[in-house]
């Protein structure tokens, strides 16, 4: 054997990027007392109720394994939830698989339909692995940039320019990882006609559908003329707060999901069978708790959007996520700059946005699922940090008046 | 009283903390501190906000202690006024925290505070027993507070943040 293992490593893993938020992990784990922006998940555990149907299934003994799609039971919660939360209509039997994660699915979908060297749209600042994930199916992902003056909304017009004869399909996830944009139902009608246009499919990633806040959520496979297009992604990790569950669903039109079950079956033969008794709780008996996290998310969106613009930190409001996607320019720092010299000088950890594609330098992810205290002083030490950049600010935080 | 939306949010922010100040509460229900504090002093004068108590665990602080009992009575109800003037009877001793009247096998539930067994025992046979209509008493002493209201005592890891600093 040889020594450089180098020699061994496959070429398309060879050439896959880091994650650069892999890079700032490394540098804030290892520091105490950091207050962190940097996370993508929420700050509420798991609700009970859920919790304990899981813990029961272990206690009955439900410990083999499933239908490869996930238990029927499930895929028919799933089934009226899609139908009764977003008015899509799928067949419990054959549209609907229950998956590893909804990162899973999305690996799924790219698998099931791209060739060597299709082309898949990304409508960036993207999540970080939709890119890597259509490289690793053969696919080549293409970048469709969008900018803050439009809320960072993509336009048909957008589209259009990235659209070549090799386009097979287009990642579309609103409310967005990192920015928090959502779109509403005339904007996605808009995208649509010119994905009918070009004849693509559509991967839809709606993890983020339950944390919608100013505008009704409207699932692409709700719209006209979509339903046949789109693999329709999304999971209990945001919504529910199960992140560490890793389950996710995806749902399509029937030829599709036969393609992906072919897939799923051999790489992973079911998702967790105790999980998924513990979903079935979550799509049940769950939804007040659900609505009264999005409350409260919302609130703290309300008072971080705010307060970041009025500390000299221009953000547009995200109508989704648990995220906002303020401009540093005013610093004159690049974002790896900001978010390094941030963590080192005022403890604060944040995400750098060009992480998320190149038309995120020159913007931070902050992520405000985190307590009102913990938001509060992390605000203020970034108002600290950036008077020192000579940024001057509107407002100072943390005063108080009490009533 | 039917509220507003505006209104129903800023409820719901203080209920949670009321020491969020003006400034946030504004913020996070997008509306200015003037309406802020004019909505919270309109609902201060409807009595729809009744006080701002904090709730403290006086088992952590040494001689501070206090035997908590819950005592179920039943009571003959009083035509014209029902269970209402005996009720007026019993809440109106300070050591009452609560009272609260119940469906079911009896009719009054009261929450009774008191530095000792025998302080508490002087009240059930003393007062409470002595009041006309009072047909019976039993005493639960407790034992330990779980959760109260809403709020989970000693959640020892429960409340610990387990993310990991930076994820996607």
């Amino acid at each position: 054997m040889k020594n450089d293992y180098a020699h061994y490593i496959s070429q398309t893993a060879k050439v896959l990027q880091p994650s650069g938020i892999r890079k700032f992990f490394d540098l804030a784990a290892g520091m105490k007392d950091v207050i962190s922006l940097g996370v993508g998940e929420p700050d509420f555990i798991t609700p009970w109720n859920i919790r304990e149907a899981a813990i029961l299934s272990m206690e009955q003994g439900f410990t083999s394994y499933t239908a490869n799609a996930g238990l029927l039971e499930l895929r028919e919660e799933i089934s009226i939830y899609l139908r009764t939360r977003f008015s899509v209509e799928y067949d419990a039997k054959n549209q609907i698989i229950v998956t590893v994660g909804a990162s899973q699915a999305i690996d799924l979908a790219f698998r099931a339909i791209l060739n060597q060297g299709d082309e898949v749209l990304i409508v960036e600042p993207a999540f970080v692995s939709y890119a890597p994930l259509v490289s690793l199916a053969g696919g080549k992902p293409i970048a469709v940039s969008t900018s803050a003056e439009n809320g960072f909304k993509v336009t048909p017009e957008q589209i259009e320019q990235a659209i070549t004869e090799k386009t097979k399909a287009i990642l579309l996830c609103f409310p967005n990882n990192p920015t928090g944009t959502s779109l509403n139902e005339t904007e996605l009608i808009e995208i649509a006609k010119m994905i009918n246009k070009h004849d693509l499919l559509v991967v839809s990633d709606e993890i983020y559908a339950e944390l919608t806040y100013d505008e009704t959520f409207t699932s692409f496979a709700s719209i006209d003329g979509m339903y046949e297009r789109t693999i329709l992604i999304n999971g209990f990790s945001k919504g529910f707060a199960m992140t560490g569950w890793r389950l996710g669903m995806l749902a399509a039109p029937k030829e599709l999901v036969e393609v992906m079950l072919k897939i799923f079956q051999y790489t992973t033969m079911c998702a967790p069978t105790m999980l998924q008794y513990g979903a079935i709780e979550a799509l049940r008996n769950t939804f007040h708790e659900v609505e009264s996290m999005q409350k409260s998310y919302r609130r703290r969106r309300n008072y971080v959007v705010q307060t970041l613009n009025n500390i000299g930190l221009d953000c547009h409001t995200p109508g989704g996520a648990f995220y906002v996607f303020p401009s540093i320019r005013a610093t004159r720092l690049t974002s790896e700059q900001f978010a390094e010299e941030l963590l080192m000088k005022e403890k604060v950890a944040v995400v750098p946005g060009n992480v998320f594609g190149e038309s995120g330098e020159g913007y931070i992810r902050c992520s405000y699922a985190s307590s009102m205290p913990q938001l509060q002083e992390a605000l203020k030490r970034m108002q600290r940090f950036i008077e020192a950049k000579g940024v001057s600010s509107n407002n100072h935080v943390g005063e108080s008046i009490y009533y | 009283m039917k509220l507003s939306s505006e209104e129903l949010e800023i409820l719901k922010i203080i209920e949670e903390n009321h020491k969020v100040p003006v400034e946030t509460i504004a913020l996070m229900a997008m509306t200015s501190e003037e309406t802020i504090q004019n909505t919270i002093k309109k609902l201060e004068d409807e009595k729809i906000i009744m006080s701002y108590p904090t709730l403290i665990d006086w088992t952590k602080v040494e001689g501070q202690e206090n035997i908590v009992a819950m005592i179920d009575v039943k009571v003959t109800p009083k035509r014209g006024v029902g269970f209402d003037e005996v009720a007026e009877r019993i809440y109106r001793f300070p050591e009452v925290s609560s009272l609260y009247l119940m469906s079911g096998a009896y009719d009054l539930s009261i929450t009774i505070e008191g530095k000792t067994m025998n302080q508490i025992a002087a009240f059930v046979s003393e007062k409470l027993s002595t009041i006309e209509n009072v047909v019976s008493t039993t005493t639960h002493f407790m034992l330990k507070k779980y959760k109260h209201d809403g709020v989970i005592f000693d959640s020892g890891a429960d409340d610990k943040d387990r993310r990991m600093v930076v994820s996607p």
